[in-house]
């Protein structure tokens, strides 16, 4: 018969248990480096690869990336709780000032936010124009069948069921590069919500992260969201093709996003938009995903083992990329990347002398 | 180790070689201390608590003032920040959730304190416990894979077709909204509810009761004669005690009432409360105003539940005492 | 209506609420009961070794474990007994004795008002204190918000069952010389000892699913914490991540955690409540 003490001993034993294995283990001298990050959903499936191999690579280095929105990951660099941020839109000014130091952001990939839908019935690729986008987003178009998508779609069977539009109910930076989309081909929106990280949706369920959208729409039927291409693939969600600036439908393949990638310029500060690139061949909704990282570490050992590790993800990372549906940096980026990474120190001193 | 000594005098104790007058006095002392520097503890903790909250959400207080309660905006990219629509989900599905679970708990404390044969009210009551134990994490998941699909499918549409011309269950459903959320609160408010209610039913004197019987009365009568009326309060307390407990749920509504901070007439509709949107967005609100604005939410959200559970205790005492008289 | 037809619906109106009470109470069962029948049908289909034993593997990768959730979460509980046992339980002894002062009462009310007050106000308190001052999500933060949730309940219930310890075992022991402080220990607590250890067992199953107050505090971690001073995994965390992920075995992975955390928490409430034959003398 169980007697409530042995229970009670059992669970006192199991705690102690607890505490010692959350204890530090070895000793100050150990090898063993913890970086802690934080923030933009859109990479993360990348992101969590690149940090299980690299582990595999060096099993001293622990780099845990917790995907909590561009948001998150913005002021938990900021306030320097965490070692990197990663973010799909770039700090803004005034994020900037709340940074003790100067912040550098490294594009590190490539992706694309596409426009996912869960229609009973519908396994095709939808065509959707921009603006007819933004309406849906903006609560006009309220069914499906709606004439302005069955005349751009008239190969699929619409049928009469309301749209229940899934937006991100956290501070996001596919948000901000979708939102951005939606503002630059529709005045009324740009009017109505604007661009943004967070902004105030006038119809649509919030859900947690690019996970969580993919996870509304793939059980609620009738729903459209936005989301980034790595979930959509994952989870074999349809997908529609976008109108680009030169008026082709285009469909949201990694070979899309690298069309777009390649007509863009960037200039020192690494940073560029994507949105609605030029080109014929190009997705509209594509974007560069950054990390942010202090230019002036304060710690040698982590700031060193990070800017190895961006050296790393730039270079051997990319081919990881486009089987996770992640876009390859094109060569000309990786190279000024390489230039400014050099800039990456600790009192003075580059931790990256000669490139990688 | 005890000392042993066969004539103890009252004024003073025995004289043994060694510390021990120095002993009893020092150990006394030290004691007493580390007795009441725990007791104050918890007195600072609260304390500090509330001057944290106070100090956070200064800002929020010193910008917005009233119509932090007043307005429906709440818009992180102008940082206009109004709670209304997060107070607005709070009292609805607190509302919803209660007309639930206080028929059923009241039916289940009546069961098990008045209706119940006597082996199996132990047992029974334990069931009921069980359901406060489970965390609302798991109810949350239970909810995505179990409960959302059902409401989606069935009992919205049912609701729909039945009561459809009231606001209340018109408009699009998707599983994920305001009902769903309360049905999962009042799923976890229930056993509070239940079992505070059987201890002031136990509470009331048998003699009610026996004395309703003795002149004729059914069971129901008796109870409904004798022994409401004198528990009165303390069910009021109880519900109310539930309440400040659906109040503070956070995270099984989150993963269920839809994440969407509008106000809407219909229950299939998704909402948002003060304690989903403190959950979701605090980790990220990244400029100061929005962070004291999420503060002042929790601050809110402290001061009501801290009311109202001093409110419950306070009627539940009532019938302890009464009963007693 | 004569009194014959009048008695006939009186009771039947009696018959009809008792008909209800029954409905009542087998209603409030049916979710528990569902809960339940989800968590083991699924959750028994996610436990594997190498549930139990791998760390967590990419995103939309197979296999992976949540090995350092559950050592996690055991840690955090850790923390939180730690932090917040000694001071409950001696300030309950505090209440017991000097509980009708109007220190002691002040105390009682802060311990109810702390009792009542939601687990994520917690975490964002103690957010603001140690990890913002701290510039770090760690293991100890997550304790301490633990903590603060546990010690209203262990202090109240030290000073009830204290009280109900008679008086007379004080008195016999302060007779045969035993220091006032002695008593208090070795033979007052000694006696509540069991029921003291029953509210630990419930506190501790609470802390052990709480989820919010952890969001802030302890975050969460792929990799095993290198101290305790690093973020940390736990299960409740998990299984919301899990939850709310798109991924099929990462939904998988989530039943199999809840049904370890259900396990584990229905396993403390069996011993605290239903052994209590088994007293320790």
């Amino acid at each position: 018969m169980v007697e409530r003490r042995s229970v009670l001993k059992g669970l006192s034993a199991l705690l102690l248990l607890g505490l010692a294995a959350g204890c530090k283990r070895g000793d100050p001298n150990s090898p063993n480096i913890y970086l802690g990050g934080a923030g933009a959903t859109f990479p993360f499936p990348l992101y969590s690869k690149w940090m299980s191999e690299y582990n595999k690579l060096h099993p001293e280095i622990r780099i845990n990336y917790q995907s909590i929105g561009s948001g998150g990951g913005i002021r938990q660099i900021a306030s320097e709780t965490v070692d990197f941020g990663a973010t799909d839109t770039p700090m803004s000014a005034s994020d900037a000032k709340k940074a003790p130091r100067a912040i550098l952001h490294i594009p590190v990939t490539i992706g694309a936010v596409v426009v996912a839908y869960n229609i009973p019935g519908v396994t095709g690729e939808l065509k959707l124009d921009g603006d007819v986008l933004a309406d849906i987003f903006l609560g006009t178009i309220k069914t499906w069948n709606d004439e302005r998508i069955a005349r751009a779609n008239p190969g699929l069977a619409l049928p009469s069921l309301p749209i229940a539009v899934v937006t991100r109910s956290d501070g996001s930076g596919t948000t901000a590069v979708f939102t951005g989309y939606l503002a630059s081909v529709s005045p009324k929106f740009q009017s109505v919500v604007g661009e943004g990280k967070s902004v105030k949706w006038p119809v649509g369920l919030g859900a947690k992260g690019n996970e969580g959208v993919t996870g509304q729409l793939k059980t609620t039927p009738g729903t459209i969201g936005y989301t980034e291409l790595a979930y959509a693939s994952q989870n074999r969600l349809t997908t529609a093709a976008i109108k680009n600036r030169e008026g082709a439908y285009a469909s949201p393949k990694v070979s899309a996003v690298t069309a777009a990638a390649e007509q863009v310029e960037l200039d020192d500060s690494l940073v560029a938009s994507l949105v609605n690139a030029p080109g014929a061949a190009s997705y509209p909704i594509a974007s560069f995903t950054y990390l942010l990282v202090y230019e002036e570490s304060k710690n040698a050992r982590k700031g060193e083992a990070l800017a190895k590790f961006i050296a790393w993800a730039v270079h051997d990372g990319q081919g990881l990329a486009a089987a996770l549906h992640y876009a390859p940096l094109p060569a000309r980026v990786v190279q000024k990347i390489d230039e400014r990474i050099k800039s990456l120190h600790f009192g003075g001193k580059p931790f990256l002398s000669q490139g990688t | 180790m005890m000392r042993q000594s066969i004539w103890p005098t009252p004024e003073r104790p025995p004289l043994v070689p060694g510390r021990f007058r120095g002993d009893t006095h020092r150990g006394d002392r030290v004691f007493s201390w580390i007795t009441a520097a725990s007791a104050s503890i918890v007195i600072l903790t609260v304390l500090a608590m509330t001057g944290q909250m106070l100090a956070s959400s200064w800002l929020s207080l010193e910008t917005f003032h009233w119509s932090f309660i007043t307005s429906l905006e709440w818009n992180p990219v102008t940082e206009q920040f109004g709670a209304l629509p997060f107070i607005f989900g709070t009292i609805v599905s607190s509302t919803v959730a209660l007309a639930l679970a206080v028929p059923v708990s009241f039916g289940v404390a009546l069961f098990l304190s008045e209706l119940a044969p006597e082996w199996l009210r132990n047992p029974f009551g334990f069931l009921v416990e069980l359901l406060a134990a489970v965390p609302s994490v798991v109810y949350g998941l239970w909810g995505i894979f179990a409960l959302a699909p059902l409401m989606r499918e069935t009992v919205e549409p049912a609701l729909r077709a039945s009561l459809g011309f009231l606001p209340l269950f018109s408009g699009p459903n998707q599983g994920y909204g305001m009902l769903t959320a309360s049905v999962v609160l009042a799923i976890m408010i229930t056993p509070t509810i239940a079992s505070v209610s059987r201890e002031v039913l136990r509470a009331v004197p048998r003699a009610y009761r026996e004395a309703a019987l003795g002149l004729g009365a059914t069971q129901w009568e008796a109870i409904r004669t004798g022994v409401f009326p004198v528990a009165r309060s303390g069910l009021v307390g109880a519900v109310v005690l539930g309440l400040g407990r659906a109040l503070g749920e956070t995270m099984a509504v989150t993963m269920l009432i839809g994440n969407r901070a509008d106000i809407s007439a219909s229950l299939f509709a998704p909402g948002y409360t003060m304690a989903s949107v403190i959950a979701n967005e605090f980790t990220e609100a990244t400029e100061d105003l929005y962070l004291s604005a999420l503060a002042e939410i929790g601050l809110l959200l402290f001061i009501i539940t801290v009311l109202l559970n001093i409110f419950a205790r306070f009627l539940v005492w009532r019938v302890g005492r009464q009963g007693g008289a | 209506m004569n009194i014959r037809s009048h008695f006939t619906y009186r009771k039947a109106v009696d018959r009809i609420v008792r008909g209800l009470c029954l409905l009542a109470a087998l209603l409030a069962l049916v979710p528990l009961f569902s809960v339940l029948y989800y968590v083991t049908a699924r959750g028994l289909g996610g436990i594997s070794f190498e549930f139990f034993t791998e760390l967590p593997t990419p995103v939309g990768e197979e296999h992976g474990g949540v090995a350092n959730a559950i050592t996690g979460t055991l840690t955090l509980v850790g923390l939180a007994c730690l932090f917040g046992i000694p001071p409950g339980v001696l300030a309950g002894v505090y209440l017991s004795q000097f509980g009708h002062t109007r220190l002691g009462k002040i105390v009682r009310f802060s311990a109810d008002v702390m009792s009542g007050v939601p687990s994520v106000t917690i975490g964002i308190f103690v957010y603001s204190l140690l990890v913002v001052r701290t510039k770090q999500f760690s293991a100890y933060a997550g304790g301490l918000a633990l903590a603060v949730i546990m010690l209203p309940t262990v202090t109240r219930t030290t000073e009830e069952l204290l009280k109900l310890v008679p008086e007379a075992l004080r008195e016999a022991a302060l007779g045969l010389g035993v220091p006032q402080w002695r008593t208090t220990l070795s033979v007052m607590l000694r006696t509540a000892a069991p029921g003291v250890a029953t509210g630990i067992m419930l506190a501790v199953a609470r802390v052990a699913g709480e989820t919010a107050p952890l969001l802030f505090t302890s975050f969460s971690n792929r990799f095993w914490p290198g101290g305790l001073d690093e973020p940390t995994a736990s299960l409740p965390v998990q299984i919301y991540t899990y939850a709310v992920s798109p991924y099929e075995d990462w939904h998988s992975q989530a039943w199999a955690a809840a049904l370890v955390l259900v396990a584990l928490v229905l396993t403390l409430n069996v011993a605290a409540r239903v052994l209590v034959r088994h007293r320790v003398r």
